[in-house]
């Protein structure tokens, strides 16, 4: 059976000078549908014109990031009959330049992660084989290595809003991910990238971004591990 | 002559993990290199592979008489002897180096209790010897390779999209390509290209690819002149789950899982005694297409077929710490708990073992021009890919590729490449123009649904030559119905609705070799099944098809030896 909704989808065009509206499109929605079939069915079917990113739809390639019905979320994992009534706002991921419809401009959100240096740093010997690690050292690390760099986090982030130059919490808790994999060597340098107030301090612990990663990725708990080791490591100087 | 255009010495057309270990390699031999891709590089679909990747390490309990000749030979087994068996050995030779270097890198490999890395049994594998990184060894393998290319600070050229490759005089010498946020054409010089764009599944309705698979790269090599190999060996995964059909990793059935039937029999006793739901893809997927043919398979009320995957009574405790990304996927599309209920799948496109021919260096006959990844047919996987070695395949590929490449000295830049360059350009964007002003005519979406049944329906699992010659027929009516495809839109910023008309082309020049290749081929060989012509025909068709683009009609088929050395091919029996 199907079911007729209202899809509200945000219209941008940067070449007409026109500021944002609302466009509505109806669309009979099956059993199973997700927000980015919707949407690709409206692309198809009514409206050429209407951007939005998207790849895997299977919520690994972390491509479809928007706002549905108020909250951040991947389109390609949202049920459109798991929402409530039957008109759908859909809105672009916020707190990144919009580019055109739900288009935002990415490069500041990786700039973020580049700034925190994301490759492993393992020492100067390297093993012929493997590194051998006890897989109980392994679990710490393992949760932060499921980041899809979606930006929801990005999106939902009440200091990125307030502050351009904090790295924000998908940068931090791949940060946290080196910082924690019993691998990596360079404790140190790692630590001076982040200790200040646009980085792990910047952070007002709203857990926004843990509550709504689509991969169950927790940066607050990674920002706060890095901040106890911070002041660890400063005890241990004054001792 | 000043340069208003980019020019490197090795240009990387793709960033999914092929490309990104082709790129790691030209730099590191001092070339100037630079990926373009159509999407964000960590976007690329081989971030979507789950299982794991191959390679004999012995590190598994079962695996200590595990080596490198018994995975070639697995390798060349499981091609159904179509493989080229010294590029099959490369691939076995090299699989321990790339592996132990990518977790050198950082890949968070999954441990065994003695620190070492796992690896867990796969399909057609005579020991335990795939390695991996829980269920998501794509998803690690490339973040890790992205992050390598930061460090090298490689330049990426992210949302464009390849629209022709550039020859002058036989040799390629660069790319045109649309910049998708602005609408722009701009020609790319390079000594030497890599095409690493993926597979084209998406010319089926139902498959496991990201919907961005839509073989763009390869169309556009194939239409330079680079020829096609061995395109009518499809792969159809046996496990996707039903409706979406959203990848359900071997490495369930790894793990122990079962597939029963609407009547709770493990099936797979009937179709592969010995190794039962570890039987090579080919096989599970045309036992668990027979069940549901036969009426024991699940049904709803389209008569869309499934069968169940089992794995309740592995426990909580497993599904939870090696199949977490599954039971993400089970929970999030199918509504179901895999610790509580069986997953519904049903066989769906999964993979192309065919693609740009090429030797062992991943140089197709064009001079400059390299693939490497499931857009190529280096022919390691012939006519059926054991689980785990396509992700093998791109890194080993990557880096013979890579350093290929950069071995070629180009001429930096000549007039005459100059010259060729910009007429290319004036060309794609006259193409352009033309599209843009046609004001009636065939929509992209209508003659992409029309290719997705007709593929789906009748070049699919099970063939037969008249619904082969219908296909062949049909994709040349839909050829026609693209020559006056009409825009929906016009924008130069973010056009979607051009990206997908543009690619359409491609894919319909994909699909008519696979049609016309698959019609052509009167045997059964791997994953290519002639229920017209049962059994394999070594005599007549031990060899590779070969399909050449013609501009204004069919390919051009010719056929090409497979290259047999240490393994006689024989009886393949599981």
């Amino acid at each position: 059976m199907n079911a007729r909704y209202t899809f509200n989808v945000s219209r941008f065009d940067p070449t007409t000078g026109d500021p944002p509206r609302y466009q509505a499109y109806a669309v009979d929605v099956p059993q199973g549908m997700t927000v980015l079939e919707a949407l690709l069915r409206i692309q198809a079917e009514q409206d050429g014109s209407l951007a939005f990113r998207y790849a895997c739809r299977g919520a690994v390639c972390g491509s479809c990031a928007m706002v549905i019905e108020g909250q951040v979320r991947l389109a390609c994992r949202t049920q459109v009959r798991s929402l409530e009534g039957n008109r759908i706002t859909v809105d672009p991921l916020p707190h990144l330049p919009r580019i055109k419809d739900l288009v935002v401009d990415m490069d500041p959100f990786f700039e973020t992660l580049r700034a925190i240096q994301p490759w492993l740093q393992p020492g100067h010997s390297e093993p012929e084989r493997e590194h051998q690690v006890d897989p109980a050292d392994w679990s710490e690390a393992e949760p932060y290595t499921n980041c899809i760099l979606c930006a929801s986090c990005h999106g939902v982030c009440p200091v990125v809003e307030s502050d351009p130059a904090y790295l924000g919490p998908a940068a931090l808790a791949k940060h946290y991910r080196f910082l924690a994999d019993v691998r990596d060597v360079a404790d140190a340098a790692r630590v001076a990238l982040v200790n200040d107030e646009h980085g792990v301090w910047g952070c007002d612990m709203v857990w926004n971004c843990t509550r709504v990663c689509p991969r169950g990725v927790t940066p607050t708990q990674g920002i706060g591990k890095t901040r106890a080791r911070i002041r660890r490591a400063e005890r241990a100087q004054r001792a | 002559m000043a340069s208003r255009h980019p020019h490197y010495q090795v240009l990387v057309v793709g960033g999914g993990l092929g490309g990104l270990r082709a790129a790691v390699e030209a730099h590191a031999a001092g070339r100037s290199t630079a990926v373009l891709s159509k999407v964000y590089p960590v976007r690329s679909h081989s971030g979507a592979a789950q299982g794991g990747i191959n390679a004999a390490l012995g590190n598994h309990p079962q695996g200590h008489d595990d080596s490198w000749e018994r995975h070639a030979f697995d390798t060349i087994k499981g091609s159904d002897y179509l493989a080229d068996q010294p590029r099959a050995e490369i691939l076995a030779r090299d699989a321990p180096e790339r592996v132990l270097e990518m977790e050198h890198w950082g890949v968070y490999f999954s441990r065994f209790p003695d620190g070492r890395i796992a690896q867990r049994p796969f399909g057609g594998a005579g020991f335990p010897r795939t390695c991996y990184a829980a269920d998501r060894t794509g998803h690690h393998l490339l973040h890790t390779l992205w992050e390598q290319c930061l460090k090298r600070d490689i330049p990426f050229y992210n949302e464009w999209l390849m629209t022709r490759l550039v020859t002058d005089d036989d040799r390629v010498c660069g790319v045109v390509a649309l910049h998708i946020p602005s609408g722009e054409l701009r020609p790319f010089s390079a000594d030497a290209v890599i095409v690493a764009g993926g597979g084209h599944g998406r010319i089926y309705a139902k498959s496991t690819n990201a919907y961005i698979n839509t073989g763009s790269a390869t169309a556009a090599a194939y239409a330079a002149g680079a020829p096609l190999e061995d395109m009518e060996f499809v792969q159809f995964h046996p496990t996707t789950l039903y409706g979406t059909n959203i990848l359900i990793s071997e490495g369930v059935r790894g793990e122990g899982g079962y597939l029963l039937n609407v009547e709770g029999e493990r099936f797979m006793e009937r179709y592969a005694p010995q190794v039962m739901e570890l039987a090579p893809r080919d096989i599970v997927a045309r036992a668990i297409q027979t069940e549901i043919d036969a009426g024991r398979g699940f049904s709803d009320r389209e008569g869309n077929g499934y069968v169940h995957l089992d794995v309740r009574h592995l426990g909580a405790d497993l599904i939870t710490t090696r199949l977490p990304g599954i039971r993400q996927i089970a929970l999030d599309f199918a509504g179901v708990d895999p610790i509580d209920a069986p997953i519904p799948v049903q066989p769906g496109q999964h993979y192309s073992m065919g693609g740009l021919a090429c030797d062992e260096n991943g140089a197709t006959p064009l001079t400059g021009l390299f693939a490497v990844g499931e857009c190529s047919c280096i022919s390691v996987h012939g006519a059926n890919r054991l689980g785990g070695n396509s992700l093998l395949e791109t890194l080993v590929f990557g880096q013979r590729a890579g350093e290929r490449a950069a071995a070629l000295v180009g001429d930096g830049g000549s007039a005459r490449r100059e010259v060729a360059l910009a007429q290319a350009l004036r060309e794609e964007t006259g193409r352009l123009e033309a599209l843009a002003a046609r004001r009636s005519g065939a929509r992209q979406a209508a003659i992409r649904r029309r290719l997705h049944v007709l593929m789906t329906e009748k070049v699919g699992i099970f063939r037969e030559a008249q619904p082969l010659s219908e296909a062949v027929a049909e994709i040349a009516e839909l050829k026609a119905h693209y020559r006056h495809v009409m825009l929906d839109h016009r924008g130069s910023s973010f056009n979607y609705d051009l990206v997908d008309t543009l690619e359409l082309g491609g894919m319909l020049e994909l699909a008519e070799a696979t049609a016309l290749t698959a019609l052509q081929r009167t045997e059964c060989r791997g994953s290519h099944w002639r229920v017209d012509h049962p059994g394999r025909n070594d005599d007549a068709w031990l060899k590779h098809s070969v399909a050449t683009y013609a501009p204004d009609g069919a390919p051009h088929v010719t056929y090409a030896d497979v290259i047999i050395t240490r393994y006689p091919p024989m009886a393949r029996s599981y």
